[in-house]
């Protein structure tokens, strides 16, 4: 928690003992992490200088901490930590002391204060089912959130699960999960999907509030632009293999020895938006493909019902090689023609709750 | 024998030779460029490394291209700080680690000297303070 004795960011690392020049250091760190170009450091300094403590309320509904778990478990101490610690984190079930009625009267307190400022986080899907399905102090996640969100400047669904309805939200959807956007209406809501989300995005989006007093910019499905604008695809260091028409056939052929593409083995990356390529997991070590894997597309809605993650959807097994190299002859975008077939079978995919073979997809092609 | 002991294992071939990803190359054309225009009209430019999609061995081949220069700096500010200008005169790669070691930004500046060596303001005034009340703080005749 931050300390209350100081109320800019700039306050609070002078109180650690931070030089200007370091200031500058973490400025820059934090531009970085908010896919902001290097140019935009000195505003960035200008403004954080100034950043006050937002009062933030967590709220945890049908979830598995896993979002939580990437935010907080970073080896201290981080740029995200210093972010975080800097914000008012007034409630989270994991996180806080206090527990039972004084958990919530926290929750209250902070909402009453902060009228019309605070941010809600929410990481978790909501049932509609059955209120009694996921519950808090003997209360529906939906009636917190609606009380809640009544008062907030803004809401953050963190995780796919809070952004789409997530594993949850998987057929059959037993609890009639449903994301955050489809209960809030009438504030702010951004996505910060994944599962779970880069913790560097968790805290850049929380960064960018801080610094600017502002939402960023968002796509189709309420995500930020500045970390998922584009495609793992394009972002993708293996995407030369792509455009050269190699492959891995399996996971130990001489394909994947030498790091080639990994579409046919089922990799989502064309239709899928976020940072993992740059941003990567476990502090800059590794991500997905770079550890051998194809990318599962879980920052996208209804993942878990895309058909099977080994399966490449979009366009045939057997054809692959000779697609790509006709797309790129003509300078055609096949990720997006890729994203629209797979979207078909996606849909087929989520209404039968059944894997897309090969004969699918031709039929429907 | 135990039923562990008889899943066959099998013995990985030596890792294959390091692949070129052709990622590095676009980036040292876009440096050239950025050096153009500091020598042409002076203007500055920064990179982001981390922004980069970087395959294995791409960021070492980068720097192996760049090679080292004349001057490199550390900075202990917040943790560990390296800059460092390249063998090609008003490249700089800069890289900064938190205190916990973890490297949080690296990036290229294609500029005269890089902002971060310079003495800031607000530290100059914090210094000047600090230097007065050490030398108010030495007793009378005391050997400096």
């Amino acid at each position: 928690m931050a300390d209350p004795r100081t109320k800019t960011l700039g306050e609070t690392l002078r109180r650690h003992g931070v030089s200007r020049r370091g200031f500058l250091k973490f400025c820059t760190a934090t531009a970085s992490m908010m896919a902001l170009p290097p140019s935009m450091v000195p505003a960035v300094a200008a403004a954080l200088d100034k950043a006050s403590r937002p009062s933030v309320i967590w709220l945890s509904f049908q979830e598995c901490t896993g979002c939580t778990e990437s935010l907080t478990r970073s080896h201290s101490p981080t740029l995200e930590s210093l972010i975080f610690d800097h914000i008012s984190l007034d409630y989270h079930h994991t996180l806080q002391v206090a527990s039972g009625h004084a958990a919530e009267k926290a929750r209250e307190e902070a909402m009453h204060a902060n009228h019309g400022n605070y941010l809600v986080v929410v990481d978790g899907s909501i049932p509609l089912g059955n209120p009694g399905y996921s519950t808090t102090a003997g209360v529906s996640n939906l009636q917190t959130l609606e009380e809640t969100v009544a008062g907030a400047a803004a809401v953050i669904a963190v995780g796919t699960c809070a952004a789409f309805g997530g594993l949850p939200k998987a057929y059959p959807n037993p609890t009639g999960a449903v994301a955050v956007r489809d209960i809030v209406h009438d504030k702010p809501v951004i996505n910060v999907s994944g599962c779970p989300p880069i913790p560097m995005v968790i805290t850049g989006v929380l960064a960018h509030y801080l610094t600017f007093g502002t939402l960023p910019q968002l796509d189709q499905y309420g995500r930020p632009m500045n970390f998922y604008g584009t495609s793992i695809h394009d972002r993708c260091y293996r995407r030369p293999f792509y455009d050269k028409g190699l492959f891995a056939d399996t996971f130990d052929d001489e394909g994947a020895r030498k790091g080639w593409c990994l579409y046919k083995l089922g990799c989502k990356g064309p239709m899928t938006y976020n940072a993992c390529a740059t941003a990567k997991w476990n502090e800059g070590t590794s991500w997905p493909v770079e550890s051998g894997h194809g990318c599962l597309g879980c920052s996208e809605p209804n993942f878990w019902d895309a058909g099977g993650f080994y399966n490449a959807l979009s366009i045939p097994v057997g054809e692959v090689s000779r697609s790509v190299s006709y797309a790129a002859a003509a300078g055609l975008a096949v990720g997006a023609a890729a994203a629209g077939l797979n979207s078909r079978a996606k849909a087929k995919a989520k209404k039968n709750h059944g894997t897309v073979t090969v004969d699918d997809l031709e039929k429907k092609s | 024998m135990t039923a562990l002991e008889k899943i066959p294992i099998l013995v990985e071939a030596p890792e294959a030779a390091a692949q070129s990803y052709l990622n590095t190359l676009p980036l040292l054309h876009e440096i050239l460029h950025a050096l153009r225009r500091l020598h042409r009209d002076g203007t500055s430019t920064a990179l982001d490394l981390l922004a980069m999609p970087f395959g294995p061995g791409d960021e070492a081949r980068l720097f192996e291209f760049l090679g080292n220069g004349e001057l490199s700096a550390e900075l202990d500010a917040m943790g560990q700080s390296s800059i460092r200008e390249s063998r090609f005169s008003g490249v700089w790669i800069i890289e900064h680690k938190s205190s916990g070691g973890r490297r949080v930004a690296l990036q290229i500046e294609v500029t005269r000297l890089p902002a971060i060596l310079q003495t800031q303001p607000e530290d100059i005034g914090a210094g000047l303070d600090a230097m007065q009340e050490a030398l108010e703080t030495l007793k009378a005749g005391e050997p400096v």
